[in-house]
């Protein structure tokens, strides 16, 4: 269904006169999603999570590589994929609060796809949003209200109604939850559970919230750096994480209890910087398990471990 | 479904505009609350009302264009003459109050035409980027840097005084902020998350720019409209004092201060009164301005 083939996002951020930076957020990734699958990314800030999402949707400047939807290329976009891009993926963004023009009702925000896409009017476009609000649990009240008389969750909701109303194939959550209270939180992620089966609906779903992505997902992808690490299914990921950065993640997971179980020691330091990549494993400056000679030299690269497993780390090459 | 869109058209006007109605009603609350905001609506309204009636309710219609009667001239405020004769032996309190219409004419003028010069290149701006944006920012950068009246009086100096020319100059001079306040406007908004959004549900540059950037930066737009009608009238005042904008015996408040300082200081009433429309005039559209950034813009309430 989403075919992603070495895609490069750079950004070239160098000012006049002065030395060239390229910020490489995402160097040169692979993804494959089937339909139905629920893939989620994974990643601390800055490591590219959001910009492949954007990338996807041609919000960003695509560098090089090929996005396929269905087995049709999307890159370059001329006026035609463009229009079965639009129809076939939408995207739920992180901040539900500032997703919605302020100055439109909620009739005008969720009928904007409708409008674009599907030619509809007058009150077939009413019924029609009407409809898809009851969908996401909202009263048709609502239509009339304007974003800034709604709560979080509700305003998340209208966002859903308005990424479903062409049925797309494809959506694309960029940490749909994180501005939400927890147990609004809970609500959204159920609903996008139920939406997923009902609609039979691609996920791709991004987070740093590693428990979200292990209730909603079944795949997961970890991606550091604008580079993929670790990639498989969630069970194995989640009881073996091969990749030291993975395993890190994991282990940073608070548990709700008081009696706090063994752990490694956290990663220290910061992600560096996307604009000098380190030489060899993008990981090596942190890694705790470093070997001297291999890892700062040579970059490792994503290799199947299981059928259901790939890792890109010389430990397990 | 069938049941959904009955249910929607059962809805009342009232009910599909709940919010509307509700929002008007805590605008006009806010606004009512602040005393000297409703002081410049106070003031503006009533000039806007002396403009439009002024024909019918002056005294002396024949002044304001000129009538000769050198037997009333210089005569202090009375019954007759409230606000006293000029030199000519016009009544002041006419030609003062058939100023308003000069004026307000001016204000709307200029205002208007640079909104209409200045939106549409702020947004040409962003939206083009590149080369088209830096010549229209530093072209707007060079008007900003010279100081509008003397550009003004420049221009006006080369197309001959009048008052068509006077409102030309000054419309030409006024555009450059609403460029600067737009672009920047545009460039916050474009990056904001709807705007995204809607991109990313394929929506063109034009509907974007017409549905969610223009309404979200109508308020800065409409309070800058607000303080510049009574900076363009100060303005207009001044090219009619210099004697570049409206000729006698227009009655236009500028060039009648700018004869009535001879006159100074015994016969005051002359050019008091004048003066004393502008001042009005000028502090009605500041205070309205002032208001209007108040409801409009939320980060200044305090």
């Amino acid at each position: 269904m989403l075919d992603i083939n070495d895609l490069k996002v750079h950004f070239d951020t160098s000012k006049p006169l002065k030395r060239k930076t390229i910020v490489k957020a995402v160097n040169g990734i692979n993804l494959s999603l089937a339909k139905g699958d629920a893939l989620g990314l994974v990643g601390e800030s800055g490591s590219g999570k959001s910009t492949i999402g954007k990338a996807i949707l041609h919000l960003v400047p695509i560098t090089s590589g090929s996005i396929k939807i269905d087995g049709f290329e999307t890159n370059p976009l001329n006026r035609k994929t463009e229009r079965e891009l639009r129809r076939r993926a939408q995207m739920i963004f992180q901040d539900p609060h500032s997703a919605l023009n302020p100055r439109l009702p909620i009739l005008r925000s969720v009928a904007e796809p409708l409008v674009l896409h599907a030619d509809l009017r007058g009150s077939e476009l009413r019924a029609k949003v009407a409809e898809l609000l009851e969908t996401v649990g909202l009263p048709s009240q609502f239509l009339y209200r304007y974003p800034h008389e709604l709560s979080g969750g509700q305003k998340q909701r209208v966002c859903i109604a308005r990424a479903i109303a062409l049925n797309p194939e494809l959506l694309i959550l960029d940490e749909p939850t994180s501005a939400l209270d927890v147990s609004v939180q809970a609500q959204i992620l159920e609903f996008l559970k139920e939406l997923q089966t009902k609609f039979s609906l691609s996920f791709l779903f991004i987070s740093h919230d590693l428990s979200v992505i292990r209730h909603l997902c079944n795949r997961v992808a970890v991606m550091y750096l604008g580079e993929i690490v670790e990639e498989g299914l969630t069970t194995d990921i989640f009881h073996s994480p091969k990749h030291p950065y993975t395993q890190a993640l994991l282990n940073a997971v608070p548990f709700p209890q008081a009696k706090q179980p063994h752990r490694e020691a956290p990663l220290t330091g910061d992600i560096p910087s996307p604009v000098d990549l380190p030489t060899g494993c993008n990981f090596y400056t942190r890694c705790p398990k470093m070997m001297k000679g291999t890892c700062e030299t040579t970059s490792p690269i994503l290799s199947e471990l299981s059928e259901s497993q790939k890792v890109a780390c010389h430990l397990h090459s | 479904m069938n049941n959904v869109s009955t249910k929607i058209t059962h809805l009342t006007w009232r009910q599909r505009h709940h919010s509307t109605i509700r929002a008007v009603r805590l605008y006009a609350r806010t606004f009512a609350r602040n005393g000297s905001a409703m002081f410049g609506l106070f003031l503006v309204m009533l000039i806007v009302i002396t403009a439009i009636i002024a024909p019918w309710i002056v005294p002396y219609p024949e002044d304001a264009i000129g009538a000769v009667h050198m037997d009333l001239k210089l005569m202090p405020p009375s019954w007759d003459h409230w606000f006293g004769t000029d030199e000519v032996g016009n009544d002041v309190f006419t030609r003062v109050i058939m100023g308003t219409r000069i004026t307000l004419q001016i204000a709307c003028t200029v205002t208007g035409v640079a909104i209409l010069i200045g939106v549409p290149l702020g947004m040409i701006a962003v939206y083009t980027g590149g080369y088209t944006q830096e010549v229209i920012m530093r072209i707007t950068d060079i008007f900003l840097g010279v100081p509008g009246l003397i550009l003004a009086i420049a221009i006006v100096g080369a197309l001959g005084p009048g008052i068509i020319n006077a409102m030309l100059a000054l419309s030409l001079v006024w555009w450059p902020g609403y460029v600067r306040l737009v672009q920047a406007k545009t460039l916050s908004i474009k990056n904001d998350i709807y705007v995204q959004a809607a991109q990313s549900m394929g929506a063109k540059r034009l509907r974007i720019v017409f549905i969610h950037i223009l309404p979200n930066c109508s308020s800065p737009i409409i309070v800058k409209a607000s303080m510049d009608m009574g900076m363009s009238i100060l303005g207009a005042a001044s090219l009619g004092f210099l004697g570049l904008g409206a000729q006698p015996p227009e009655p236009e408040w500028g060039s009648m201060i700018s004869i009535a300082r001879n006159y100074l200081p015994d016969w005051w009433w002359y050019s008091f009164f004048p003066g004393l429309a502008i001042f009005l005039t000028v502090m009605g559209f500041n205070l309205l301005g002032d208001g209007l950034r108040d409801i409009l813009d939320p980060r200044h309430r305090e």
